[in-house]
């Protein structure tokens, strides 16, 4: 059974870890993602959860705890923005190469440089390399679904990796919207309880964790993580079907909307997808063969199927939240691109930067980004990246 | 204390398929499959007939190299004795000396 | 779908009155968007605050430009910002103000849409017995946008107000004085929407 309500993000994430109860929380304030652990402390003081709710001096230290707990064998989360993201980057990269299933509620936000609290992806893009599985909500809805889905996914024996459940920070974390939100037994089924074979504080069977690991095995544990992060591919997609069986809403890799004879198209990721999605239906009602693609799932990323669903279009952009400061646009632009070259297709691409720092983007900048790429089509050159929505 | 001797097993030439998910090290004294007294250059020598059996030695030596049994101590774990002769120093009466390697039968 | 930008200042209550308006439009069925825009946070400054209630899903994730109704929850606000920017030659502009209908309308020479007045502040101070302008501008707001009938959306605020102040009868009357004032005294003053029905 489920129920119709209405929420933000950042509540619809809280009931979610509500339903999961999870053993242990630590986390750190920072906006836009504080309301997560204080709704959560205030179901510990309602009883309504018995999660161990550690609140520590700093975003290093509380990933330092997840750590620490799910090393001990019991399901740790966090939940971070920004700059907390940034303090957590070293322990990030730890969590992965110990194969920690920890699963944090990451709430996007503009890295500082200058300071500021809005949403884009830099602070996740920073975190891109970690070994993090790294999924992306559009809306609360897929917030709550996503969460529901990740300690399946993270535990799962063949990939034991831990896995961020990103949206964006204001735009859906603060907005009250409609969501189903499903009865804790059937989410209490889904999820399952977490009974790792061996932890720490097996008194039975000892065990060591975060071990040095001299030159002569590093590579051979990135390998590892290299495999564990491919067979995730796997494991999302039958987490996913199986949610969509039990629970009825259908999620892949990424959401293609349109695209059965799409011309152009567009990608992006998170809450700005729906927008593009307003100018695609407006666009399609002249006849225009628009497009766009979602990208739900960053990491482990779907090159060769996103080669595929483009395969058919003459001119593709690829749309950044975060600019990666290479001098030819975003890091979803390096990669989308990496994934066309070599595999069939000859769609024109451009790296369109959006949305900084909780830059508006509307659906007549979609139309912009449309226009252009027809001129594409039609033989007009356009720089490999361009901001859009910026003045000047 | 069950141990599991998987360590015993994953060395330098293990593939990545072989080695533990996360290099986590299950069971503990995973030391043991080390043998560490290859790294010696000089070499204590025992002898039995000076030792009062006071075991000062057998608590100073930083890789447990120096086994005992019902109170008295034996002769030296060369498989992990490094060396560092330590126990020569607390010796208070002369019953350690230390040699070079290879010179041990020449005492 | 309707399309509501309100004005306000920080600290005034226009993004819980969003939110509000989301929660009732939400009991009647519709699909709703209640989201402040956020920056800095000081008291005083000006903020907007958005919402979109639709018969379907919302999937649109931006600001507002073309607003249906644009509330104005401090009049003061006329001086310094456009609140008007963008409001449909169709849509309709709610003033809480004490002023006389004239000046406001000085205010809005190029404004085709519907303007309307309430004094939120004078019913709040003699219903509920302090300034609070939420509630009587949210009934106003439900009004000129329809999404509910005078009785359905009574009932609702009593059940709502019930709720929130279980054990203060006075509160809970104060509040539904202030409802039903709003509803009624909500007030048309432009030439344009003379003859017009709500």
């Amino acid at each position: 059974m489920s129920r119709k309500d209405r929420m933000s993000g950042n509540q619809a994430v809280a009931t979610a870890i509500r339903q999961i109860n999870p053993d242990v929380i630590a986390a750190f304030p920072i906006t836009p993602s504080t309301e997560i652990p204080q709704y959560v402390s205030s179901f510990k003081a309602e009883g309504l959860i018995d999660t161990e709710f550690i609140a520590v001096e700093s975003e290093h230290s509380a990933m330092s705890a997840c750590i620490g707990a799910s090393a001990a064998g019991v399901r740790a989360m966090t939940a971070t923005s920004s700059a907390g993201m940034a303090l957590m980057y070293e322990l990030l990269y730890v969590a992965a190469s110990d194969r920690l299933p920890i699963v944090m509620a990451a709430v996007n936000r503009a890295l500082t440089g200058p300071i500021n609290i809005n949403a884009d992806h830099s602070d996740s893009m920073g975190a891109r390399d970690s070994g993090w599985i790294q999924i992306y909500s559009e809306n609360a809805q897929e917030a709550y679904d996503n969460m529901l889905m990740a300690h399946r996914i993270a535990e799962h024996p063949d990939v034991l990796l831990p896995v961020m459940i990103c949206q964006d920070g204001f735009i859906t974390s603060h907005a009250i919207e409609n969501i189903i939100i499903e009865d804790d037994e059937p989410v209490r089924a889904f999820v399952g309880e977490y009974n790792p074979p061996k932890h720490l504080l097996n008194p039975s069977e000892s065990l060591g964790v975060g071990p040095y690991s001299v030159s002569a095995f590093y590579m051979e544990m990135k390998r590892k993580q290299f495999e564990a992060m491919n067979s995730a591919r796997a494991v999302i997609s039958d987490v996913s079907k199986d949610f969509g069986a039990r629970i009825g809403r259908r999620y892949g890799m990424f959401e293609a909307y349109r695209m059965e004879d799409a011309e152009m198209a567009v990608l992006l990721m998170s809450s700005s997808a729906g927008t593009g999605k307003d100018a695609v239906d407006a666009l399609r009602a002249k006849g225009v063969k628009a497009g766009l693609v979602k990208l739900r799932v960053f990491r482990p990323f779907p090159a060769k199927e996103l080669a595929d669903v483009f395969r058919g279009v003459k001119a593709l952009g690829i749309m950044d939240k975060s600019d990666g400061f290479s001098g030819n646009g975003g890091p979803l632009g390096a990669e989308v691109r990496a994934a066309l070259c070599g595999r069939p297709g000859g769609a024109k691409t451009c790296n369109y930067v959006f949305g900084l720092g909780g830059r508006d983007i509307r659906v007549d900048d979609f139309h912009v980004i449309f226009g252009e790429l027809k001129g594409m089509i039609d033989g007009k050159q356009l720089p490999d990246c361009r901001y859009i929505g910026v003045r000047g | 204390m069950t141990k599991e001797n998987l360590m015993g097993t994953i060395n330098e030439t293990s593939a990545w398929q072989d080695i533990t998910v996360g290099g986590h090290v299950y069971g503990a004294g995973n030391s043991e499959f080390f043998n560490t007294g290859d790294w010696r250059v000089r070499t204590p020598v025992w002898d039995a007939g000076k030792c009062k059996q006071c075991l000062l030695c057998y608590p100073v030596c930083p890789d447990s190299s120096i086994p005992a049994e019902n109170g008295k101590r034996l002769d030296f774990d060369f498989d992990h004795c490094k060396g560092c002769a330590i126990c020569a120093r607390v010796c208070p009466f002369g019953a350690i000396s230390v040699v070079a390697v290879g010179e041990e039968a020449a005492r | 779908m309707i399309e509501i930008r309100w004005h306000g200042r920080g600290g005034q209550g226009a993004k819980t009155a969003a939110l509000l308006l989301a929660d009732a439009a939400f009991e009647t069925g519709l699909h709703v968007q209640g989201f402040p825009e956020y920056g800095p946070e000081r008291m005083g400054a000006p903020i907007t605050a958005y919402n979109r209630l639709s018969d379907g899903p919302i999937r649109i994730h931006s600001n507002i430009y073309n607003p249906d109704l644009v509330v104005v929850v401090d009049e003061t606000l006329l001086k310094s910002v456009d609140v008007a920017a963008g409001l449909k030659d169709t849509g309709k502009l709610l003033v809480n103000t004490n002023s006389d209908p004239e000046s406001v309308l000085r205010s809005f020479p190029g404004v085709k849409g519907d303007i309307w007045v309430i004094d939120a502040m004078d019913i709040s101070i003699r219903t509920i017995g302090r300034n609070l302008p939420n509630t009587p501008l949210l009934s106003a707001v439900v009004r000129l946008t329809g999404i509910m009938g005078e009785e359905a959306f009574f009932k609702n605020m009593e059940k709502a107000f019930g709720e929130k102040f279980a054990r203060k009868r006075e509160v809970i009357e104060g509040n539904m004085r202030a409802v039903k004032e709003a509803w009624a005294s909500v007030l048309q003053i432009n030439e344009q929407a003379r003859g017009k029905d709500v």
